[in-house]
């Protein structure tokens, strides 16, 4: 079976600036991957050459096996845009329709009707885009990036203008999708979003993925610090398993042992290392 | 239904919606009312000076193909703001507004879209200027009494003039923003239309240069050459003094379209279709 999504070497220049410069990734089918970066780190630029919004500069990108871009791979994927619009003249469920349409589903109103009710918007099926507040444009974004039942869902920023419950409405409907083994590629800035959902992380910085693994590899272990009547002494490769080692070492060096605190980083922590380091370099 | 047919019946209401086609109706509505005021005022005072008229002149005629010259050019300005207002965003405008993306991803493809973009706004303003054209034709008619030879051939001049100003300004979205191209369009229009004019006074004094201005901006905008063309079609059997001086007024002194115009329209329109098709398929949203 093919990768939901798969670039090699994909690189993208805008004139002179560089967006995207070499990037290697693959999502597979029903795995939630994230995608972090600051700013200007091209994780936009990326999730457009996969919807084939952009023409990459070099390299190749797959959705499902079809090159990106092609009408084969965008039957296959849902998009939703970080700076997205829908006509303010539309009523929800005409957008719905309108995009079932496109997407050539037959779902028809019972379609409409699931998607309205898995992003919370059942009550308004008949509210116009426009009397809609920014929060419930975005979750009608991601109903209209569901229609037709993508394989590949690709969501940029799903979650910046939503409230706490929003958020958490976009966090269980992922864990759902994840469930029904939708692929998902998830652009976000929340780090905590990202680590409760995502299989795997990828950080994307200047254009390069600078890492990447599931959330708990690049939560990693931060080592082991020892408090003794000399000083505090650091055991940075150490893990949890071998603090009683380390103790029984040093009481029989001699050293009284006041305190033992096993370090571990956060998502957030990795994520500023790799952004702050490669800033700096 | 195609996803061309869906995109174009999306426009038509979102067009319908904005009550776009209430605005237009009602400002033709009363354009057609004046038209009719004007014309009827006009034919009733020529009725009366008749009597001391010292040419042989039809009024009638003079009148009905001055008026209904004028209506044309009217219909044909008209058709072009509507068909400017229906384009003028419909690629970067909307890309820039993020109204774009979300259609674009879909299987239909960029071809499709603009092909339904262009449909809906072509085919609205066709409907348009035909219908403007003959409410302005009956009430010449009604009124004075006068009908033009061949009605049908200044219609289809205006018909295809503003399909081709759609096409332009359709094409012009993709590589501008929404007024920037709203003013390229209107100036292109403009241009047109002042060339036409040169071409007329060309012929009147036969300057070389002029009718040689005129007739390279006919070949570039050919939307000008077949409103001219229409004109030209309206009057071109009228004979004897009344062809004199209609010749000389204002929308007398169109040029005959020439044998070439209209393949060389369908081919302009086949150009753009091609030029829009390649610019849209390397355009990054």
């Amino acid at each position: 079976m093919p990768a939901a999504f798969d670039c090699r070497e994909l690189s993208k220049r805008y004139g002179g600036t560089v967006a995207l410069a070499g990037v290697d990734l693959e999502v597979q089918p029903g795995e939630l991957v994230g995608l972090l970066g600051p700013n200007g780190a091209g994780k936009s630029t990326l999730v457009k050459i996969a919807c084939g919004l952009v023409r990459p500069s070099a390299g190749e990108a797959h959705v499902v096996g079809e090159p990106a871009g092609s009408a084969a791979a965008r039957a296959t994927i849902g998009y939703l845009a970080e700076l997205f619009r829908f006509p303010e003249w539309l009523r929800a469920h005409e957008l719905l329709s309108l995009h079932q349409r496109l997407a050539r589903s037959e779902g028809g109103e019972a379609e409409r009707r699931e998607l309205l009710e898995l992003v919370g918007l059942a009550d308004a099926a008949g509210t116009r885009v426009g009397a809609m507040s920014k929060g419930m444009q975005q979750r009608l974004g991601i109903a209209q990036a569901l229609v037709g039942t993508p394989g590949l869902l690709m969501l940029d920023e799903p979650t910046s203008a939503l409230d706490p419950v929003g958020r958490r409405i976009v966090r269980d409907l992922l864990l759902e999708l994840k469930r029904r083994g939708v692929a998902v590629l998830l652009n976000s800035h929340l780090l905590s979003e990202v680590e409760r959902v995502c299989d795997r992380v990828a950080i994307l910085v200047g254009g390069r993925i600078v890492a990447r693994g599931s959330p708990a590899e690049l939560a990693r272990a931060g080592g082991v610090e020892v408090e003794l009547e000399s000083g505090v002494r650091s055991f940075p490769e150490a893990s949890r398993e071998q603090v009683p080692k380390i103790v029984a070492e040093l009481v029989a060096a001699g050293e009284r042992v006041y305190e033992v605190r096993v370090l571990s980083s956060t998502l957030e922590d990795t994520y500023l290392e790799a952004v702050e380091g490669v800033t700096a370099s | 239904m195609s996803g061309a047919l869906t995109v174009a019946a999306y426009a038509l209401r979102e067009s319908t919606r904005r009550r776009v086609f209430v605005v237009v109706l009602l400002l033709t509505v009363a354009f057609l009312a004046l038209y009719g005021v004007g014309t009827e005022a006009a034919f009733d005072s020529i009725d009366a000076q008749a009597a001391g008229a010292v040419l042989d002149v039809n009024d009638e005629v003079l009148t009905g193909s001055t008026l209904l010259g004028l209506a044309m050019f009217t219909t044909l300005f008209l058709g072009c703001v509507l068909a400017v207002f229906l384009t003028l965003g419909a690629v970067r405008g909307d890309a820039e507004r993020g109204l774009l993306q979300p259609l674009v991803v879909r299987p239909l493809g960029r071809t499709a879209l603009l092909g339904g973009r262009f449909a809906a706004a072509a085919g609205v303003c066709a409907l348009y200027v035909a219908a403007v054209y003959t409410g302005a034709m009956v009430i010449t008619g009604v009124a004075g009494g006068w009908w033009p030879a061949d009605p049908v051939s200044p219609g289809l001049g205006l018909v295809a003039g503003v399909v081709v100003i759609a096409a332009l300004s359709l094409l012009g979205s993709i590589f501008l923003s929404a007024t920037a191209n709203g003013i390229a369009v209107f100036m292109a229009f403009g241009a047109g239309l002042a060339a036409g004019l040169l071409g007329q006074i060309g012929d009147a004094l036969n300057v070389e240069t002029l009718k040689n201005i005129a007739e390279v901006a006919s070949w570039l905008l050919p939307f000008e050459a077949l409103y001219q063309g229409g004109l030209n079609s309206l009057t071109e059997s009228i004979g004897g003094n009344t062809a004199l001086i209609v010749q000389l007024g204002p929308f007398g002194g169109a040029q005959e379209a020439g044998p070439l115009l209209w393949p060389w329209a369908a081919a302009y329109l086949l150009l753009i279709a091609a030029a829009a098709r390649a610019a849209f398929a390397r355009r990054d949203l």
